[in-house]
């Protein structure tokens, strides 16, 4: 047991020391180069370009590839199914949705709208699989993709009867981004997700019963409807949070928890906070890359995330080190 | 004790299991035995809280299992399902036997204590599963991974243990092991047995008492030479068959009777 906790140590300090790394790479890197030996002595201009833009932007690429990642981690477990994301459930189509309306509706607080969106598909979702008390597990999974392909219809009803800059907008939104300038709705999203993260590692010893399968997880006497409850609750609220700032960002929540359990196994107690550090490293990376290789204009970080996540899966998955449950 | 009184339920509305009676004790080894669709699995899930009565009670000391709160009851009872559970990602023989203490870790405890890890180290060794504890579940053979769902079960310290059909997949020679070590645990440290079998030579050969279910109700019940004769055997499983005894223990063995020979030799 402490030989591996020891090891569990070890990985968390890795990943945390890689984390700083690419968050002073990131901190440097941009349109204006900021020399590192500069980032603890800024000079005036430089001093807004790295508080103002460059920190606030590496925060949020933190909070919402942490939540991503430990959202999918959630989700895989619980539904015992390597293939979920957070947005198989419907939180992306909901918060889009809600998005789409509010441009529309000349609404200005988008990402209000967006988590209002993301809250009502998961509650319908929610409440459309639960029966006597039980939440069903397949019925959960299959609304919510209907719940998704509803919403993206009836977003691309309403990109089709929208004028030019309302789809400008809202396209904008789906694309993703990390571009968000309001500190208070920083921080408010990234409290959101940080206490939701911190009470589902909390859980992670169910989790790890509950993958096992439900009956076997009752034999050993966790209480699962109650189990299954709260975690769903967390994951929907921090993806939903997530969402809502940045738009949709695909691939973090699905790829970040398959290198994980490559990296550390399987077993959740580990596998969540790993997966919260390497979500965030994940994004910031993607974001760098976004925003520097073809500076100064930028590259949707949605582009890098599927295109580098996609093509790392691919490659592990042919090594054959990649497992994908049975 | 465990009692079960006229209990009858079932799935949807399909009644499964009509008026089932029977009291065990500690110490006791029931096989339960019956052919196939007789409810001999939603015996088992009636009796381990997963399937609600309909109708009658399941008690354990008295107390209904509805009172009993899945913690407490995974203390004193543990199930052995019939397959290995398939765990979504791979787990090691160990940490898959550490699950089996769940029950006696506290709400939200994320590590388990010393005590936990002697007991998973002892019932290792009872179960022989020490030399595969860094192996994953997956790279086991049938026996070795039967031993390994026994050691979960076990490390639940339980004083009932539910199994269906523990040997269904296995060769004579583990399917001797594995009720070996289950004859060993019952006389040993009296746990109570519950045992779901198909084969009834291996049922004879080591329950002290069996039901016989058809149809969802107890056909019979008693001891292997009281459940196990031909006239029994043929109603039930519409088999015909000659009840021999095995010379070393003088419990029942059953012959079966192909068709064609039926007629050649018996009339």
């Amino acid at each position: 047991m402490e030989r591996k906790v020891g090891k569990w140590m070890g990985r968390l300090i890795l990943l945390a020391l890689i984390l700083m790394a690419v968050s002073l790479l990131a901190l440097s890197l941009g349109p204006a180069r900021i020399p590192l030996s500069n980032i603890f002595h800024p000079q005036e201009i430089e001093s807004i370009i790295l508080f103002k833009i460059r920190l606030p932007r590496i925060i949020l690429g933190l909070v919402v590839g942490a939540a991503l990642a430990v959202a999918g981690v959630i989700f895989q477990g619980m539904f015992r199914n390597p293939l979920v994301e957070p947005y198989t459930l419907g939180i992306s189509g909901g918060a889009a949705l809600g998005v789409s309306l509010a441009v529309i509706a000349g609404f200005r607080m988008l990402p209000l709208a967006g988590f209002l969106g993301a809250l009502g598909a998961i509650s319908l979702v929610y409440f459309i699989a639960r029966r006597q008390g039980i939440l069903r597990i397949s019925m959960l999974l299959l609304t919510g993709v209907m719940i998704s392909f509803i919403a993206s219809a009836i977003i691309l009803l309403i990109m089709s009867l929208a004028h030019e800059h309302q789809l400008h907008g809202i396209l904008f939104w789906i694309m993703g981004s990390l571009e968000e300038t309001n500190p208070s709705l920083i921080k408010l999203v990234s409290l959101i997700i940080l206490i939701a993260i911190a009470i589902s590692f909390l859980f992670s010893r169910a989790l790890n019963v509950l993958s096992l399968g439900e009956e076997e997880a009752l034999h050993l006497g966790v209480n699962i409807e109650r189990t299954k409850r709260t975690l769903f609750i967390l994951g929907s609220l921090m993806a939903g949070a997530a969402v809502s700032v940045s738009g949709i960002i695909g691939f973090v929540g699905l790829l970040v928890p398959h290198f994980m359990r490559l990296l550390v196994g399987p077993d959740h107690r580990i596998l969540l906070p790993t997966s919260c550090l390497a979500g965030g490293i994940f994004l910031i990376a993607s974001d760098t890359i976004a925003r520097t290789v073809i500076s100064p204009l930028e590259i949707p970080v949605g582009v890098i995330t599927g295109i580098l996540g996609g093509s790392l899966f691919i490659y592990f998955l042919t090594k054959r080190t990649l497992k994908l449950g049975k | 004790m465990l009692k079960l009184e006229k209990v009858t339920t079932g799935y949807d509305a399909k009644a499964i299991l009509n008026d089932i009676s029977f009291t065990l004790e500690k110490g006791d080894f029931l096989g339960v035995i019956g052919p196939n669709g007789s409810g001999k699995t939603t015996l088992l899930r009636v009796m381990s809280k997963i399937l609600p009565p309909w109708k009658g009670k399941v008690t354990l000391e008295g107390r209904r299992l509805d009172e009993i709160k899945y913690m407490e009851l995974a203390k004193r009872m543990a199930v052995v399902p019939q397959r290995m559970p398939e765990p979504f990602f791979s787990y090691s023989v160990r940490d898959f036997i550490l699950l089996g203490r769940t029950p006696y870790l506290r709400r939200f405890q994320l590590l388990e204590s010393e005590e936990d890890l002697r007991v998973v180290q002892e019932v290792m060794e009872e179960t022989d599963t020490l030399g595969l504890e860094e192996r994953n579940l997956e790279d086991l053979s049938g026996g070795e991974r039967q031993r390994t769902i026994i050691a979960q079960a076990l490390a639940q310290e339980p004083e009932i243990l539910l199994l269906d059909e523990p040997t269904s997949h296995l060769d004579i020679g583990h399917q001797v092991e594995i009720l070996d070590l289950v004859r060993k645990l019952n006389r040993e440290k009296k746990v109570m047995v519950i045992m779901l079998l198909h084969d009834l030579n291996l049922a004879s050969e080591y329950c002290d008492r069996l039901i016989l279910l058809k149809e969802g109700s107890i056909f019979k019940t008693g001891t292997p030479e009281e459940v196990l004769t031909y006239e029994i055997i043929e109603e039930v499983y519409n088999a015909l068959v000659i009840v021999h005894k095995n010379p070393l223990s003088s419990k029942p063995h059953i012959l079966l009777v192909p068709k064609e020979l039926r007629h050649e030799k018996l009339s």
